[in-house]
């Protein structure tokens, strides 16, 4: 007996409670689609890639009315997903010639969209206490002179030089080679690695040397100072093993997939037309690595403040 | 006992110590030969530089990626398997993750996924779990991670079935046949050790970006404990239950399925439990891909070095990972439910699905109570003191461990010349051994040799060793205080479910504070996670040592210490020699995370080759040969044990 009058108490509850509770799922509708269509869009794990991919799918998504797809993923799977069709736009490309050379010369699969207007540099940086205190360690002619203060547990009796994100074509080893160098390069292997390695040099006054780039969202908080190497000349570095030049800029640009490229729909011409700057991106980076803000009210906040210029973009969709 | 016995040993205590002196003699001589030929015949190769194996890779790689839109085999066979899986998990989302079937949220609200959950472990593992699980499905909506979670336990699940679908059945093949087991054996050592980056980036190019991709990624790593686990439980059904029924006249079918299945089964549950911790261990790995949940939140926020949101998403994995582990461990356990409690379980669970079904408030987990933002302040506050007020010590202590310990030994065996070290290795294993290690030994190197790493090789050889070394003295420690105290063991168990399921980088943003990127922080983040296991076997080895024993020897006056030294540790051999065993395997499984803070050599490599195009192939060549120092060093470590347990 007792059982049933558990159940039926049971059941009583839960139709009193559903009875004078709340809105009922479906009430509001929602979501109206355009004639844009699914935009799918790459996006590459790091932070000024986020601020690009943002910002591109909010307008995609407000103003286009497009259904945007973000897929996180890696550069060589983003790639690989403009031949399987499943990756419309990589919106910040870092060179990547060897990647170029598959999918756009040979298998035909993508095509570039042009420049987004940010320049990209890779190279030696020290932390900004250091640079103040022995300006001349700036030049990589003075570098043996210090090698002694790098040493680490990892580089035995050499200098040790940083290496970091295997994401990145790096030709540090040949360069210690080649400039004769007393640094042996330590593989961090991460850009998490450098980070951290870079963020306690500052604040305990240690000696760290590493490999680094700009734009990154690091360097709103730390101004780390770049080495200067021999200056770069086009093709100086056509010899891997002979290397002995600075990285040269990149001209951070889009690769877009040929199909959606053919089919010349709004979301591709906003990707071909979408261009700002390094400031640009740093502003939005910084919302999103250092105000902690969603990826979308980033976005938001940088398209009000600037709607002249994401008018442009759109403007001959 | 121990008088007869005695002299029964004393021929095999000489033999022991004869053979102390060689493998003593074969060190020495390999000192001596190390300081002549030092940075001779290393085979070194420069982190660029590749080798015509690498590129020949390479070259295949990029064949199959161009013929995929118009090779047969892609279109008819992997589409296909790609859409069964597709469907399979995009179903599992749509009922209780992602929004479906056009209506904005799920078909089953967080309320009847709490009611489903709680009245399932009511069946299966009775009225604490099932309060445990409820608190625990609660706990990841105050987290502020519902949807998320759903999304991990959605992968997770259709990865778990699909695992089981084809894991059992294997597994009974492998208990039943020698031949099978044979067979199966290796691939399951490749499965579970080659890393998970070698064959990310082809995988999407088999089975496309999406849940299919990575629930293979999954299970591949996830299914070898389920067939391993099922064949050693089919095989250690005593032999004359078996006999007995087939004197009795039951064909081959019914003896597997009245005598051998129902007495397996609890063993093959633990092979599911073992299924599941490896699947949420994947979740990370598997957010590279696009896999929905909480691993995406990880990685993206371990973009900004935000440790407070990584660590709140990674406590969701470990909250869901004791809720399944508790669960499947209780179902071991056969227990009856009374009528009642079962369908007013039913009942009450069939109106928590309507309500979360119908109503807003039960579908959506409400976010004016939570936590979340709680634990990630805690988490950050902690990880900032750690860092601030710590490096000074832990920098000290790792620069003492690498010049005593990593250094010297990374110095005589990668400093060796390549012949004189695959000498030596040969050696002691025939002596450890016989001669079939020595083949085996033997094989192992010279494919080291082909894959063109010898030298990585023998540097993450190195770490490896000093990590399992470390793995070890932490098992016996802990391990032993856990298996002596039930109390203890409450208290330590959680901890170390949350090392095996934490993502590792979660905890390496500190860690790379306190050590810098270096071997010794890549070796403390393989013991981290390495150490669990050890220690959980070790607990349980101490334990199963009969209590009369035990008991007699503290009644002849022994101290604790002389009782564990004594008696328990010795009894418990077996259990030490599958804890260095298995602590061996889960090191290695470590040496890509440690390639990612600063161990360099092969687990950079994989790395690398995961992240650019001309590096793929000397990525997978280091993947092989991690897989091959596995299978080296479990054979020599079961070969070691086999001789000291017998």
């Amino acid at each position: 007996m007792a059982r049933h009058n558990v159940l039926g108490a049971v059941l009583v509850g839960a139709l009193a409670l559903s009875g004078c509770s709340g809105a009922k799922v479906g009430d509001s509708s929602s979501g109206a689609t355009g004639d844009c269509g699914t935009f799918n869009l790459a996006v590459n794990p790091w932070v000024g890639y986020e601020a690009n991919a943002a910002v591109l799918a909010y307008v995609a998504e407000k103003e286009l009315k497009c259904k945007v797809t973000k897929k996180e993923l890696k550069e060589e799977v983003a790639w690989q997903g403009f031949g399987t069709g499943e990756v419309d736009a990589v919106v910040e490309n870092w060179g990547h010639d060897d990647l170029r050379k598959k999918y756009i010369d040979e298998q035909k699969t993508a095509v570039s969209a042009g420049s987004t207007g940010v320049k990209g540099q890779i190279g030696w940086y020290v932390p900004p206490w250091l640079a103040k205190e022995h300006p001349d360690i700036l030049d990589w002619n003075n570098l043996n002179k210090y090698a002694d203060k790098f040493k680490t547990s990892e580089s035995g009796d050499k200098g040790q030089l940083l290496d970091g994100d295997p994401s990145f074509v790096t030709n540090d080893e040949a360069l210690v080679k080649n400039l004769n160098l007393n640094y042996k390069v330590v593989y961090g292997g991460s850009e998490t690695a450098l980070i951290q390695a870079f963020r306690q040099a500052e604040k305990d006054k240690k000696w760290v040397i590493g490999y680094f780039y700009s734009p990154q969202w690091l360097l709103n908080e730390i101004k780390l100072e770049k080495v200067k190497l021999p200056e770069y000349k086009a093709g100086c570095d056509a010899d891997a093993e002979k290397v002995a030049c600075d990285y040269p800029d990149y001209d951070l640009d889009k690769i877009v997939s040929k199909k959606f490229a053919d089919a010349n729909g709004p979301a591709f011409q906003l990707v071909k037309n979408f261009k700002w700057t390094n400031e640009d991106q740093n502003t939005v980076a910084k919302y999103i690595a250092e105000d902690k803000m969603k990826p979308e009210d980033a976005a938001k906040k940088w398209v009000d403040a600037n709607a002249d210029k994401v008018k442009a973009w759109t403007a001959k969709a | 006992m121990v008088a007869v016995a005695a002299p029964r040993q004393l021929p095999r205590l000489l033999h022991r110590y004869k053979q102390a002196l060689i493998i003593g003699g074969i060190v020495l001589a390999w000192l001596v030969l190390w300081l002549l030929f030092r940075n001779i015949g290393t085979l070194p190769l420069d982190a660029s530089a590749l080798t015509p194996l690498h590129r020949w890779i390479n070259d295949i790689n990029d064949a199959v990626g161009a013929s995929r839109n118009s090779n047969p085999v892609f279109l008819y066979f992997f589409n296909e398997i790609r859409l069964v899986i597709d469907e399979f998990v995009t179903f599992v989302q749509a009922l209780i993750a992602q929004p479906s079937f056009g209506r904005p949220v799920p078909v089953i609200g967080w309320l009847g996924v709490v009611g489903i959950a709680g009245f399932v472990s009511l069946a299966v593992a009775g009225w604490r779990v099932a309060l445990l699980t409820i608190a625990g499905f609660v706990f990841l909506g105050l987290q502020g991670l519902w949807q998320e979670s759903m999304d991990t336990l959605s992968l997770t699940l259709a990865a778990v079935v699909i695992s089981l679908l084809f894991g059992i059945p294997l597994g009974i093949w492998a208990g039943l046949s020698d031949r099978a087991n044979r067979v199966m054996t290796p691939v399951l050592d490749f499965m579970q050790t080659m890393p998970t980056f070698v064959y990310l980036a082809p995988l999407t190019l088999f089975f496309l970006i999406g849940p299919a991709s990575a629930t293979i990624a999954t299970l591949i790593y996830a299914a070898p404990p389920a067939i391993r686990i099922t064949a050693h439980a089919i095989r250690s059904v005593p032999r004359n239950t078996v006999e007995a029924s087939e004197s009795l006249g039951a064909t081959r079918q019914q003896t597997l399925v009245k005598v051998l299945l129902p007495s397996a089964r609890k063993t093959i549950v633990l092979g599911v439990n073992q299924t599941i911790m490896a699947a949420l261990s994947m979740v990370t790995i598997a957010a590279l891909i696009d896999a929905p949940g909480l691993g995406k939140t990880v990685v993206k926020a371990l973009q900004t070095l935000d440790v407070g949101t990584a660590f709140n998403a990674g406590l969701a994995i470990v909250v869901l990972a004791i809720v399944l582990d508790r669960v499947t461990t209780a179902a071991t356990e056969r227990r009856k439910l009374p009528r009642w409690a079962f369908f007013g379980g039913l009942g009450v669970t069939g109106v928590l699905v309507y309500l979360s079904y119908t109503y807003l408030w039960a579908a959506e987990f409400q976010s004016d109570v939570e936590i979340g933002s709680s634990i990630r302040q805690g988490a950050t506050a902690v990880t900032e003191w750690a860092q601030d007020s710590l490096p000074l010590i832990t920098g000290g202590f790792k620069d003492f461990v690498t010049f005593v310990l990593i250094n010297p030994l990374q110095a005589l065996l990668a400093e060796s010349p390549w012949f004189l070290v695959a000498l030596v290795i040969v050696a002691l294993s025939f002596l450890i051994g016989g001669v079939r290690a020595a083949v085996v030994s033997a094989v192992c190197l010279g494919l080291l040799v082909a894959t063109g790493l010898w030298q990585d090789s023998m540097i993450t050889l190195a770490s490896t060793l000093v990590a399992t070394i470390m793995v070890m003295v932490l098992g016996i420690v802990v391990g032993v205080w856990m298996g002596r105290s039930k109390r203890a063991d409450r208290f330590i168990r959680p901890v170390l479910d949350a090392g095996q399921v934490m993502p590792a980088f979660v905890y390496l943003v500190p860690f790379l504070a306190l050590f810098s990127a270096s071997r010794f922080t890549a070796i403390i983040a393989a013991v981290v996670f390495a150490a669990p296991v050890a220690i959980k076997i070790i607990a349980d080895g101490i334990r199963a040592v009969s209590p009369t024993t035990v008991e007699a020897s503290t009644a002849l006056g022994s101290s604790s210490w002389q009782t564990i030294v004594k008696v328990q540790l010795p009894m418990a051999r077996g259990a030490l020699t599958l804890a260095a065993n298995q602590g061996l395997i889960y090191v290695l499984s470590m040496v890509v995370v440690g390639g990612l803070v600063g161990a360099g050599a092969l687990g950079y490599d994989v790395v690398a080759g995961f992240s650019q195009g001309q590096l793929y192939g000397k990525g997978l060549a280091a993947g092989v040969a991690i897989v091959v120092l596995g299978v080296m060093l479990d054979r020599l470590t079961q070969a070691a044990a086999k001789r000291w347990t017998n």
